[in-house]
């Protein structure tokens, strides 16, 4: 051991699952929970075959298929047929090699991100990996979560481990509180805007102050799922009461005796005073408003009451040209008024926004009211769980009635694998985590905001503050 | 995977920040269970027009840039999700090397995987080799990796950082499961240690 130098949550969760570090400095890092999804793994299976290779950990393996699933009429099957393909090569892969698996007709099966916390596979101080960029939603519990390539995904299914460097300490402290309106979404949208999409890169972000405290765990995932658009390795959240209450008596978490021994362990992982970031950066949750982006990567975003800014406002030549592609391909004139952009459809999903909490946020706004003529709004719940959940509170008919569609779960609109599609042109409020050109279908824009905002711009045509409808 | 030692040919400029890995090809084409055949979706919306033909302005669609082998690019490439579709269309493309000013940690990490070399260099040095892309086929760039040097068209040696184990990895072609199962015992040791130490763990089980 080294001397007791004092050490962050990050650094104390990466060194309890050194298994060797060779002599270079990189780490054989051993891996609590890999996460399987039909996308980025046929290919990963297939080099297992063809080097005889078996899984190692099927026990801390599981599989479960969703952003190519279709969220409806599921049980007709499949009609696309590349999506049809993916999904039955990953059936076959687990039933091949072992792999726990949550069928698509089940209702556990739901997006990969939401379920890992839902079912208690995710635990605070765990190591978890994905084939996913938003794995870093895991560390709303305290697990050490990122994403991998399918290359990686194959070298965890092989050993249980992958080779990697630390990764450099990141604080982000918000304190203050929210105003009314104001969710974990626009917070992390509001850090984005602070930091840049590249100011995390080669750090893992700690969330720390009491804005994050006070966020419930669902508020928390959806920041911790943002951090890789700051680009980030990983997002965390120290646990605390609030994460044991919420992990206990979750299907796959440790029960009776054996959850209080871990509740022992996970009171050890919290930060130690005086542990020494390479970097910080400090928010005031006070002056955060409802956050809505304006261009195609998530730090072009302003606050609802803003405008669409100048590109000739820009620092150098190279912004003012990226800010001028940006607002061609959204269709906005700098000046125009953000309250007032138009939208044609509205999405309620995705690993960032799709839980109980969003959804019971959405149908607050819905409640006696109509989505607006000419508009399409989803809601698309993250697990067939939370659909349950929220049908058994009666939110469905709400949104129905107010004139949303109610899907089946999936990662849906979010990327458009499935038929749930923009078309080019089409204008999107949505409450996903990436607005790149073409994400949400080819030459489909998109506006990213809060569960509350979305479903205001849904009832009233057009992107709005949400405090206006309270 | 292809070992990477030293590769010479045409670098193809492409002065955009940010281009995240929706861009070096969308969503649409991942649903593949191939790693292969991925080349034509590449940069597919800045390469096609929405009917499928080529934009003919686009670096790629123009000679000599058709057999780029390297690509020069700008701050943050390959930002966005994991997919190692990215990577796998570059190299099915035939680009072999991206040199630009900073990269996205997880594509950086699955180019390497690839065979595929990502080099960092500083943004100026960067801004040198996009005017030395522009100069066509007369002007190739060679990239050695062994001395870890990039030669430029005038003969000027530029050098740039890599992880020595990276490194070693790419020149000798080696495949990381192999090296990894070389600690299988290690692996064994430390799985047998922590289930004592978190004995309260479950292990997953459906059904
Ligand atoms: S919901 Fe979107 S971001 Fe999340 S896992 Fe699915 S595709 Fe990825």
């Amino acid at each position: 051991m080294p001397e007791a130098r004092p050490r962050t949550l990050f650094d104390k969760i990466w060194d309890s699952h050194v298994v060797e570090r060779l002599p270079d400095g990189t780490c054989i890092l051993y891996i609590d929970r890999h996460l399987v999804h039909e996308v980025t793994s046929p290919q990963a299976f297939e080099g297992l075959r063809l080097a005889g290779r078996r899984v190692r950990r099927p026990d801390c393996t599981i599989a479960v298929v969703d952003h190519n699933v279709p969220t409806e009429n599921r049980r007709n099957g499949i009609a696309e047929e590349e999506s049809r393909i993916q999904i039955e090569t990953l059936e076959r892969n687990v039933a091949e090699f072992g792999v726990p698996y949550f069928p698509l007709l089940s209702a556990q099966q739901g997006i990969v991100h939401i379920i890992g916390p839902e079912q208690g596979i995710s635990l605070p101080g765990m190591t978890i990996v994905c084939g996913d960029s938003h794995t870093s939603t895991h560390g709303a519990v305290a697990a050490l979560a990122f994403g991998i390539g399918t290359s990686e995904v194959e070298h965890v299914l092989a050993t249980q481990t992958l080779l990697q460097k630390p990764a450099k300490n990141m604080r982000v402290a918000v304190d203050g509180a929210l105003p009314v309106g104001v969710t974990a979404k626009d917070v992390v949208l509001a850090i984005i805007g602070r930091i840049g999409i590249a100011g995390g890169t080669g750090h893992v972000i700690e969330y720390t102050g009491e804005t994050i405290r006070g966020l419930d765990m669902a508020g928390r995932m959806t920041v911790c799922n943002m951090s890789i658009e700051a680009g980030a390795r990983a997002g965390l959240v120290a646990p605390d009461q609030k994460t044991f209450d919420y992990i206990k008596g979750r299907p796959f978490a440790p029960a009776g005796d054996a959850f209080d021994r871990a509740v022992a362990y996970w009171r050890t992982l919290p930060s130690d005073e005086g542990a020494s970031y390479d970097k910080q950066e400090k928010l005031d949750a006070r002056k955060i408003a409802p956050m809505v982006t304006w261009g195609t990567n998530p730090e072009a975003v302003a606050p609802i009451t803003g405008i669409v800014p100048d590109p000739r406002e820009a620092a150098d030549e190279a912004r003012q040209a990226q800010m001028q592609r940006m607002l061609d391909y959204m269709g906005l004139t700098p000046g125009q008024k953000l309250a007032e952009i138009p939208v044609d459809v509205v999405f309620i999903g995705s690993c960032t926004n799709s839980r109980l909490e969003d959804i019971r946020a959405a149908a607050a706004i819905a409640r006696g009211r109509r989505v607006a003529e000419g508009v399409r709004a989803l809601v698309v719940p993250g697990s067939g769980i939370v659909k349950e959940q929220a049908e058994a509170e009666g939110l469905d008919r709400i949104l129905l009635e107010a004139g949303f569609e109610w899907r089946e779960a999936g990662c849906s609109m979010c990327l458009g694998m499935n038929p749930d599609r923009l078309k080019p042109g089409q204008r999107c409020a949505s409450t996903s985590n990436r607005n790149f050109e073409g994400r949400q279908g080819p030459g489909g824009r998109t506006h990213l905001l809060s569960p509350a905002m979305a479903a205001a711009a849904a009832v009233t045509g057009h992107l709005t503050d949400v405090r206006e409808l309270a | 995977m292809q070992a990477f030692t030293t590769l010479t040919g045409v670098a193809a400029p492409l002065p955009i920040a940010d281009v995240d890995t929706d861009k070096i090809i969308p969503a649409r084409f991942l649903k593949t269970v191939k790693r292969s055949g991925l080349g034509v979706h590449l940069f597919y919306t800045l390469r096609f027009d929405k009917d499928g033909r080529e934009r003919p302005d686009f670096v790629l669609n123009t000679e000599p840039y058709r057999h780029a082998e390297i690509l020069i690019a700008l701050e943050n490439f390959g930002c966005g999700s994991s997919r190692e579709h990215a990577p796998w269309a570059l190299l099915d493309f035939g680009i072999r090397c991206v040199i630009a000013p900073g990269f996205a940690d997880i594509f950086y990490n699955n180019c390497f995987k690839n065979g595929v070399l990502p080099i960092r260099l500083p943004r100026d040095v960067c801004d040198r080799l996009m005017d030395d892309a522009r100069m066509g086929g007369n002007a190739r760039l060679t990239v050695d990796l062994a001395r870890q040097v990039v030669v430029r068209p005038n003969g000027e040696e530029v050098g740039f950082d890599i992880d020595p184990f990276r490194k070693h990895l790419l020149l000798n072609g080696l495949d990381d499961i192999g090296q990894t199962l070389q600690h299988a015992t290690s692996i064994g040791t430390y799985e047998t240690k922590r289930g004592t130490e978190q004995s309260w763990l479950p292990p997953v089980h459906v059904g």
